[in-house]
This record gives C-alpha cells, structure tokens and sequence, in this order.
C-alpha cells in the first residue's frame, strides 16, 4: 500500500508517496533531505527527534507520516530566520555552550521552545523536568538548562533584548 | 587575555551548522545507489551453530546478498584484534580468543554477529534478516564476572579457565609486611557497575568500494579514523592502506566506544565490495545496547594499610575484571595499565600491590568508556580512604591531607609505574571547600533531618593520567602502537590558516579550542583558522581522540607546527626586509627587524611565500609545516569533588543537593568548553553512582537492560547545577602547560557520590545506589534518630 | 516495522466498520505505545485505523458533577485544562506526570485506557474516582472495565468514545515513577467521591489495576495519612523486576497512598 502525504514543512508545501509504516522522521530525513531531525533510540525516549507539529513539540520517531498530513510542521532547520539569524533559543545554546557534539541539540532546541511557548517564565525545576524527554549524554544538562532560562528571558522581552 | 585568546572563552565555531540541523553525521550521508545492511544477531548468549540458511531471506524481494561466517572464511578476512599485549605474572602472554568478523562456530554472546542481509532497502534487510534460519546447538551462559574463572563453560574452546591473562603489579611482598605491621586495615569489597556508554548518535557506516580505483571509502563514526584504517588494512586485509580512505565526519559523542574497530564497519566495507555498492548501516538503539563495547565491570577487594599517626603504609587490591566474549580494540589494557598505575591517588603510599584478574564472559565485550580504569582506580582508593575516615573517627578532609603528596615531593614516583610532575592537591581541597560551604555541613544536615531527610557529604580526590603517551612508555608495557599525534598548518596564499589534526572532535570543541590555540600563537584572527579532522585523505596520520589526550598531545603536535612556520617565516622575512634572520622577530603575527621600523605581516609572508618571485635558490616557496609530537610523560590532572545528598528514608530516593568540582587542569585554553567537559563527566559519574547498570541474567545471558526503558540515563531532572573551579599548576611536560580535561568529572564523581550517600544511610552499598537499594539498607539496618 | 495498510476514517461507524472487516486492525489515536510496539516488531496488526479525523472524539466538558473528556483528547490537553484543574486537579496533575512533554502532546486518554498497560498512570485515575467508561455502544462502569493485565471489557470491535469523571470532594495521586521509562512502579490514586472513598493502584499489580479495600475503609473513617499508617500491601501478587522487587513495591503503595491522601488534603 503506498499513501500520498502533504503537509507544511517550515512553511513549504510538500508531498510525498509513502509505505503507510513511514515515520515522519523517515519522511523528513529520506524523503525530504532535513537531516537535521537525528534518531538517537528505538524507544521514544532520547528526543533526538522532536520536531513541531501544529506548533506542538513530538517525537517524530513515533507518529507515522501519514499522522503528520495536512499538518504544519517545523524542523531545526525551519527554526532559524530566513537570513540566517538564530532563534533566540539557538542562541542561547551557543552563548551557554548547551551543545557539545550536537546530536541531541535539533531535539533539545525544539522541545526548549516548545516549553517557552507553554510556560514563558520557567524555573530550573521546570525546565529540568520538561526536558525529561530528552537525553544529552554530553552537557550534563547544566549549560543547557542554563541555555533554556536565558532564552526564556530574551523570549518574553523581545524589544529590550535587541 | 584577550578576548578570543588563550583563556578566552570563545563561543564555538562549530556551533552555528549544529544549532541548525546543519551538521554532517554518518547516518545523514547518503551514497549514490547505496544498500542498506541489517544484521543477523545472536538471541542466544552462548551456542555451536549447527546451520545457517540464508535461502529464505534471499528471496525476499531486495535482497541483494545474505553473508556468513562462511563467506568470511572463504574470503580469507582476517579477525578483530586487540592492540595491546599483557603478560600474566607467570610471564605467559594473553590468551586472545579468535574474534571472527561473522561468527564461525559459536555465537558468544547475546548480539553476536551471525550474518549480514544486503538489500535495497532497510525495511527490505530487516524483513529478510528475520527469515536467516540459524540453529544453535546451545551452551551454559557465562554472564557473572566473580564466577566467570570457576564457570562448567568455557566461551572460548581453548581457554578452559575463562581467563586471559592474571596481571599484577607492584611488591607484593613488601606491600604484605606493610599490612603486617599496620595499626589500622580498612577493607571493602566494591563492585564497579557495567555501564553502557551510549553516545547519542548511534554508531553507523558507509562502506562504498570504487571499481575504478580499486580503493575504499568508509564512512564511519570513529574517534580515531587512522587507526580504523590501520587496523582494517593490516589486520582484517580490506586493503592496503593506501586504498583505504575512512572518513569520520560528525561524531554524535564518543565516550570510547567509538574508538574500536567493529565487525559491523568491517562488514559494511567487505559487503560493498561484494555487492558493488555502497553499503550502509546504522544502529538502532537496541543494537548499540547489544554489541556497543561496554565500559567497567569490575569486583574487587580493596584493602588500605594506615599507620597509628593516620598516614598510609599500604594498599592493595585484587580484582576480577569482565573483558566480555571478545577481546575488543584496547580491552586489554583498561583493567590493568590504565587501572593500577593509578591505585596511589593524590597520596604518598609506599607500598601497594594490584592482582588483576581479565575474564572472559558470555557478554559484549568491554572496553573502554571515560576515563578508562581510571574510574574505577579511583573508585578504590576515595571509597578507601573514606571508609578509613569513619572507621579512625577522623574529618575525611583532613585525612586526605595528611597523606597527600606535597608540592616540594615532584617529580613523585609512586610505587605503580607513575611519575607525578606537578601538582598541588591542598589548593584544590580547599576550595572544594570552600565552594562546599563544608563549614555549614552540620546545620544543613541538621536541618535535613528536621525535614525528615537524611543528609550525606562525600569527598573524591581524585588523580588520572592523561595523555597516554609518550609512546616508548606505552610500548614498553605492551602497547602494539605508539601514541603520539600530529598536526599540520598550511597558510593560504591569501593569509587564511588551515590546520589538520590527527586528533578528532566528537563534541570536545576542537574545532574552536585548537583554532584559538593557533590563532594565538601565529597571530592571527581565530576566524581566520580552520581546523580539518576526521579524513585519512586529508589529515597527517594521527592517533586520535581519547584518554583526554587531544589538547596535551595534539595541542602540543600543532605548536610545535606553529613554531615550525615561524621559522619558516623567519627566513621568508630577513630575505624580504634585507635583514639578518637571527634579527628577525616574531610577536602578534608580525615579524620586525630589530632596532628597526620595519615589520611585515605573516599574512604578507604567506603571500610572499605563495607568489616567491624573487626567492634565493635556498628558501622554499610555501608556508606549511607538519609536525609529530611524542610527549615525555603522561598528564596528571587532578582534584577534589564534594557531593552532598539527601536520602528520602519513606523510599530510599537518593537526590543530590549538591555538588563540587575543583580541577587543576594545567593551564586552560577554553574555560567555557572545559568547564562543560566537567559537567559531562561529572553526569556520567553520578549516572554510574545513581543510575546506571547494565545487567545480564545470569542464567540466560540474556541482557536485561537493553533500552532505554530499563536502562536508566542520568536526564535533567536527575541532577542539580553544578559548582566548579579550577586551580592551575602549569604542566612541565608539555610546551602548552595542558593536562587535560575530557574525563576528570566521570573519573572522580562515583566515588564522591557513593561516599556522600553512604555517609548519609550510615552503611555500605554498591552502585548504583538505586532506591531499593538505599531503602532496603535503611530497613535492615536503620540508623539512629539524630 | 511491518507493513500495514493505513485508513483513516471520517465517523465512529466507519471506524468499527474498519474494524470488523480487518483481519487484525488496531485503532490509532495517539500511538505512543501501539507505534512503539510495532517499531519493535512486537506487533503485526494488518490494518491501523487512525482516529484523529472522527469528529467529535476531543474535547472536556463539564455537566454538573461529571467532567467528561473524549477519547482522542491529548493526556497535555488534559493536564492544562482550566476545566480539569477546577474540578479534578489531582486528575490533571496524573495528567502531566505521563511519559515526557512530547508523550503527553500526543498521547490520548482513551488510548492509555483501552490499553491498559498495567504501569500507566490513567487506569488508577478511572478505579481510583470510579469513572465510566464510554464506548459506541454502551457505558462501562470502572469496577467492570479493567480485567487484568492488558485486558478490558472492550470488544473486539468497540471503540471508546469518552471518560466520564464524577467529580469528587477530594482526590489525590501521588506516583514513583520508573526511573527510566518513567512509567509507573507505583502510583496511588485515593478519592473520597461519592460518600466512599476510592484507592486504587497502578503499576505494582500482576493483574494491572487494583483496589485496596482496607485503605478505603481507614480513610473513609479518617482521611488522613496516618489512618493508613500501619495498613500493609502484601507483596504476594506484585510484580517485581530490576527496578522494584514486589516487597519494595508494596512498601511504596503505602508510602505513595500516604502522600496522596496528604496531597488530596492538601
């Protein structure tokens, strides 16, 4: 059986035939070419993969593509401004130094702001349990949550931050 | 400093490509008409295969080939080697048993290697690997390291006993009568749980064969792609060397595991070849859990020898350590010269003995994982010298000064092997100490238990060597290469830099610490540098990345680089401005004519040296050097982490409230990149201490923990913010002054951990300290209300 | 994975029709624990029946003393409902202890309670406040629902439509959750709702889901942790693995049952 899925994905209209056990990892690496989503376990837990969908952070490790259709979907590369400027959360990652080898970051980065979007002023405590659903073998989280704290800041005073 | 020299903490150049999904990992590369491998694995820990039918698997609709042992016979493919060579104490060498790139005869563990399905799509492969028929004649699980050398099975046929090798080291005589005559004998028995190093990345390959330059490519994720390349060349045969280009480009985190030389890489090469395309594999995560190497795995006695005055006479320990099925890459030697060289900590201790143990298992081989033996060194001695403490009613600080060996003692020899040339452990006791706020430790523990907590405080002060080099060192206690490493810088006619090291970045930052590095030395802007590593097609033959190693020893290659364009430079200068070359000056890229006005730019050199119209016969156009750097002695970065928890004692939860780190690193190039070295390794000491632990069911073989489900990674919410400082004694050994900083956290952390919880439940446990654990030593033995 | 034909259809009816002429469908709806399942080949289901465009299956309402919450509303959706907090917050706090931020941006309630996995947090939730359970063709009451490990009242063929809630006076969860897969070793939800109050226990049962009697009848008399102080858990029917030996988990049911009636008093 072969299904077409289209969707948004950072903002571009794409379709795609597809086996219906296509994860939407899979779609967005193979088909796509946005290896930027990484695939760290089997088991739904590592979050290498958490992208957007519908402006909501998942695993796209366990959602078929087929799930994703009609969806709006962002990646990390879709993050970023068009000329190339940071999102405030990526820049807080490379001013705190939250990334080391950069595997787990795509996830890390997109799961961060999907907890600034829900929770604009987090605490440590907060920002350590939302990121329980991503492991980072390299940081031992402090830069990260360091990271995750200073871009809320920036996120809530957008102008004063300039 | 300057804002982007030495001791600067620049942000890191790499950053930008990985905050935007923009880096280049093995699995993101994709090769034109590749194939995609799945393995046929072991379920079964130990057995003689009795068939393999491939039949069914091949017809499988895109199946291109289903490999075996057999075909690796017939080949005449050689087997995995170990590359380092210790001698029992009877002088015999090792008994290393044959490690077949796909099984021949048994299956010795659970992900063993059986056969290797070639289709044109992963989902194909991994269909057909499900209908590989192999019957299994099966054998006795040998899954208990303490049992392994009395076990009815043998793993290998020809080593009946299970053991590779009964090392020791030091005067076992003299460390007996020190026992003898001792006023105080503590003694513990430890185990060092198994961990798994999971990288994030999961290991993957690329081996694409080209026809028409009868040559390999293998893309790989590998900390040391010359050696991969070494080791496939002359060892497995793949090809000679100079066929053989192995490319390891973004590396998703190493920890050791990706330094070895795995079937699955080997067998991606061998299979393109077969096939006629290229073929490619990546780990699912179960598989990595499976057939990663495994780090640690020791059961040991430990036992110190203290005078009536509270100063050490004596340690010794006897240990069995888990080699695995197989003798991995360097698995030899992480149990015995990277161990007991280390059994004398920061302290003076005249006499100490070590008897190792190496057992075979029906489990994946074990090898390194940070820090590598010295972890578990370390465990040995802090968990000793703690233990002592409470048993002599003595401050655990004080303790450990009175023993420590002093500034005015180096170059120390202890009685295992190592020099210690520098150092000063006091300075960073005392601000441990003072970060720790240990003063307040009493009201807080106080407070603790007026919250119906219990509060405990551990100190680890720790040492380790680094480096490991220099190589005639190494060779004489058996290594089968050297360890040193290179490095080349090549100016651009244009002024720009490119260097190349033989060391390889993983996470570690090189791309930034090195550019800073030479940026410094030559002058010019970090920008301006770019460093290139992980291609044997570009780089000089290097070594590699491990053993905390890359800065003290590839750092210290690409100076000495540095130091061979300045001369170079020199010449080029003294011919443009008619000078002396003996008046020429170098500082802050520019060379000046002493007593002069005159000066140019290494930029205008580079230039010069690129368009030499006018050179004399003797000078060289070009401005590109490559040096080799062999260093005269390990690194001895050392220490002092404080780790304060409290025990919930309704469920035995262990949270850490907080925690120290003060590391005399020498001197530091990048504080922001060491500084997040330290908090990683300080992760992975408190997840082996808390939560990790690898384990095999004893009967089956059969791997428990084999996912993220019950295999338990340290995540954000496990741990607090850390403390850390740094105190510095330039290191004499190297021209940079650098010790190295890659492993110190996961080295000193197990044991600051452990000392903290078992201060605070008042009893012994093993590691990890689990919530059952720690609630069930609670409810056997609960301690006193304070 | 194995292959699967995919549908998607637009009504309950559609879906049970699905069903029915399947040779071995399985609704889809958040996926989180039937998708990883298949990815480990644990599963070989011939068709999947994605719910998520059925109207009508989403959404939290409350009529007077009964919060309902649709089959297909997300375990964050429920977690962050000014409904839920206002009526059943120890519900919407069970809510956002499942899984990670990305589980629970995907998970749904009636998945987790058609599945039935005997360490999930939802099944104490639904025994624990005596919810009912709402399927296309009936109400299932919560004492009938659960029927061991894995197991349900469902037919083959039913599909969950609702959760009904009835909102009770006070209510409390209190959870150990596995330190690595973050499910449930324990977790206890108490309730006085009703004129009785409720215990029930999640993730330490061999048989899933279960009631304590004796702790419902202590705290109906006083409902206070120290009522259930001295009540023990027999180990005896509890599962025990790497993670918690079936005496460690019956110490934790008392421990967690006293922390949420603390909790539900709170």
């Amino acid at each position: 059986m072969t299904l077409t899925v289209s969707m948004t994905v950072n903002g571009k209209a794409v379709s795609r035939d597809v086996e219906p056990r296509t994860l939407l990892v899979h779609l967005l690496r193979e088909h796509l070419g946005l290896t930027g989503t990484h695939v760290g376990c089997d088991t739904s837990q590592c979050g290498a993969c958490v992208v957007h969908v519908d402006g909501r952070s998942v695993k796209s490790c366990t959602m078929l593509a087929a799930q994703a259709d009609g969806a709006s979907v962002t990646t990390i590369e879709g993050l970023a401004a068009a000329d190339g400027t940071l999102h405030p959360m990526q820049e807080a990652f490379r001013n705190n130094h939250g990334l080391q080898c950069g595997f787990c970051t795509p996830g890390m980065v997109m799961s961060a702001v999907d907890l600034v979007r829900t929770n604009p002023d987090p605490s440590e405590h907060e920002v350590r349990t939302w990121l329980e659903g991503n492991i980072c073998r390299c940081t031992g989280y402090h830069n990260i949550v360091k990271a995750v704290l200073e871009a809320a800041r920036t996120m809530r005073q957008p102008a004063a931050a300039e | 400093m300057t804002t982007d020299g030495i001791g600067a903490p620049l942000r890191r150049k790499e950053d930008y490509r990985f905050l935007t999904g923009r880096g280049n990992y093995t699995d993101d590369i994709n090769r034109p008409g590749q194939a995609y491998a799945v393995f046929v694995r072991s379920p079964i820990a130990h057995g003689r295969i009795r068939s393999v039918d491939t039949a069914d698997a091949a017809a499988v609709p895109g199946v291109l080939t289903v490999l075996t042992g057999a075909d690796v016979a017939a080949d005449g493919l050689g087997g995995l080697i170990c590359g380092w060579m210790i001698h029992s104490k009877d002088g015999s060498a090792m008994k290393a048993g044959a490690h077949p790139v796909l099984a021949q005869d048994k299956v010795r563990y659970v992900g063993d290697h059986v056969a290797l399905v070639v289709a044109e799509t992963q989902a194909a492969a991994r269909d057909a690997a499900e209908l590989v028929a192999v019957g299994y004649d099966e054998l006795p699980a040998v899954a208990d390291t303490a049992g392994a050398r009395g076990a009815s099975s043998a793993v290998h046929d020809e080593i009946a006993d299970n053991t590779c090798y009964q090392w020791e080291l030091g005067d076992q005589a003299a460390t007996d009568a020190a026992f003898a005559g001792a006023a105080h004998v503590t003694t513990l028995d430890l185990v060092n749980n198994r961990l798994i190093p999971n990288a994030i990345e999961p290991r993957a390959a690329i081996g694409d064969y080209d026809r028409g330059s009868d040559s390999f490519t293998l893309y790989t994720t590998s900390q040391n792609p010359h050696v991969h390349r070494l080791v496939l060349s002359a060892f497995v045969g793949i090809a000679p060397e100079h066929k053989l280009r192995v490319v390891a480009p973004d590396v998703g985190g190493g920890f050791g595991s990706k330094i070895f030389i795995y079937a699955e890489e080997t067998a991606c090469l061998w299979a393109s070849k077969r096939v006629g395309r290229p073929v490619k594999w990546t780990a699912d995560r179960s598989e990595s859990f499976l057939a990663d190497a495994h780090g640690r795995d020791h059961v040991t006695r430990a036992e110190l020898a203290i005078g009536a005055d509270g100063r050490f006479l004596a340690l010794r320990a006897h240990t069995t350590a888990n080699l695995g099925a197989y003798l991995s890459t360097f698995s030899s030697c992480v149990p015995t010269y990277l161990y007991a060289p280390l059994l004398s900590g920061q302290y003076k201790i005249p006499a100490i003995h070590a008897a190792v143990d190496g057992v075979y298992t029906t489990t994946a081989p074990v090898d390194a994982y940070r820090g590598a033996g010295r972890p578990e060194a370390t465990y040995v001695v802090e968990r000793l010298v703690e233990v002592a403490a409470r048993e002599l009613k003595m401050d655990p600080a004080e303790l450990r000064r009175r023993n420590f060996v002093q500034p005015a003692d180096y170059p120390y020899q202890t009685p295992v092997i190592m020099t210690y040339d520098c150092g000063d452990y006091e300075a960073s006791l005392d601000k441990a100490l003072d970060l720790a706020d240990y003063a307040g430790f009493a009201a807080r523990r106080a407070d603790a238990a007026a919250r119906g907590k219990r509060r405990g405080i551990g100190f680890s002060a720790y040492i380790e060597a680094c480096g490991i080099a220099p190589s005639a060192a190494v060779g004489s206690l058996g290594a089968g290469v050297g360890l040193w490493e290179s490095g080349s810088i090549r100016f651009t006619p244009t002024g720009t830099v490119v260097v190349h090291t033989g060391s390889h970045s993983h996470g570690q930052g090189h791309e930034t610490t090195f550019a800073q590095l030479i940026a410094s030395h030559l002058g010019v802007e970090p920008g301006n540098v770019e460093v290139v590593h992980g291609d044997t097609a570009q780089t000089p033959f290097g070594m590699g990345t491990y053993g905390s190693r890359s800065l003290a020893v590839g750092g210290s290659a690409l100076v000495k680089a540095a130091d061979k364009i300045v001369a170079k430079g020199r010449k080029i200068a003294a011919h443009l401005m008619e000078a002396a070359e003996a008046d020429i000056a170098f500082a802050d890229g520019k060379f000046t004519v002493a007593g002069t006005d005159k000066e140019k730019s290494i930029q205008e050199i580079a230039f010069a040296a690129y368009v030499p119209h006018n050179f004399p016969g003797d000078l060289e156009p070009g401005l590109e050097e490559t040096a080799f750097y062999d260093p005269v002695n390990f690194t001895f970065p050392a220490g002092t982490q404080i780790c304060e928890v409290e025990v919930d004692p309704d469920t035995g939860v262990v949270e850490i409230v907080n925690f120290v780190a003060v590391d005399d690193f020498g001197v530091v190039v990048n504080p922001m990149i060491v500084e997040g070295q330290v908090h990683g390794g300080i992760a992975q000491g408190v997840g082996q201490a808390l939560c990790e632990n690898a384990v095999y069911d004893t009967g089956s073989g059969q791997l428990v923990t084999g996912s993220y489900m019950d295999y338990r990674m340290p995540r954000a919410d496990d741990l607090p913010s850390f403390k850390v400082g740094l105190t510095v004694t330039p290191n004499p050994s190297n021209p940079l002054g650098v010790k190295g900083c890659g492993e110190a956290g996961a080295i000193a952390a197990p044991a600051a951990v452990m000392n903290a919880v078992t201060d605070a439940i008042g009893q012994e446990i093993q590691m990890p300290a689990t919530a059952e654990r720690v609630w069930r030593a609670l409810a056997a033995a609960p301690m006193a209300a304070e | 994975m194995y292959a699967f034909d995919y549908t998607r259809p637009a009504s309950v009816a559609d879906a049970v029709a699905a069903l029915r002429s399947a040779e071995d469908g399985k609704l889809l709806a958040g996926g989180m624990t039937l998708l990883a399942t298949m990815k480990q080949r644990l599963a070989q289901p011939s068709h999947l029946i994605d719910l998520r465009a059925v109207p009508g299956l989403s959404g939290i309402a409350r009529d007077g003393a009964t919060l309902t919450i649709g089959a297909t509303t997300t375990h964050a959706a429920v977690a962050d409902s000014g409904e839920v907090r206002a009526a059943i917050p120890a519900l919407a706090h069970l809510a956002s202890q499942i899984g990670d931020a990305q589980v629970r941006n995907c998970g749904t309630i009636g998945g987790s309670v058609a599945n039935d996995d005997p360490t999930a947090d939802y099944p104490a939730a639904v025994l624990g406040l005596g919810a009912t359970v709402v399927t296309d063709r009936r109400r299932i009451a919560a004492d009938d629902y659960f029927q061991g490990l894995f197991e349900t009242a469902l037919e083959e063929d039913e599909v969950i439509t609702a959760v009904s809630f009835p909102v009770p006076a006070r209510a409390g969860y209190a959870k150990f959750p596995n330190p690595a897969s973050r499910y449930a070793v324990v977790g206890v939800f108490v309730a006085a709702v009703g004129g009785a109050v409720r215990v029930a226990v999640t993730g330490a049962g061999q048989s899933g889901v279960f009631r304590v009697a004796a702790m419902e009848q202590a705290l109906a008399a006083s409902f206070t942790p120290e009522a259930i102080a001295d009540i023990a858990v027999p180990a005896g029917g509890l599962n025990g693995d790497i993670h918690a030996s079936a005496e460690y988990r019956a110490h934790l049911v008392g421990v967690m049952a006293r922390r949420a009636v603390a909790a539900a008093i709170g």
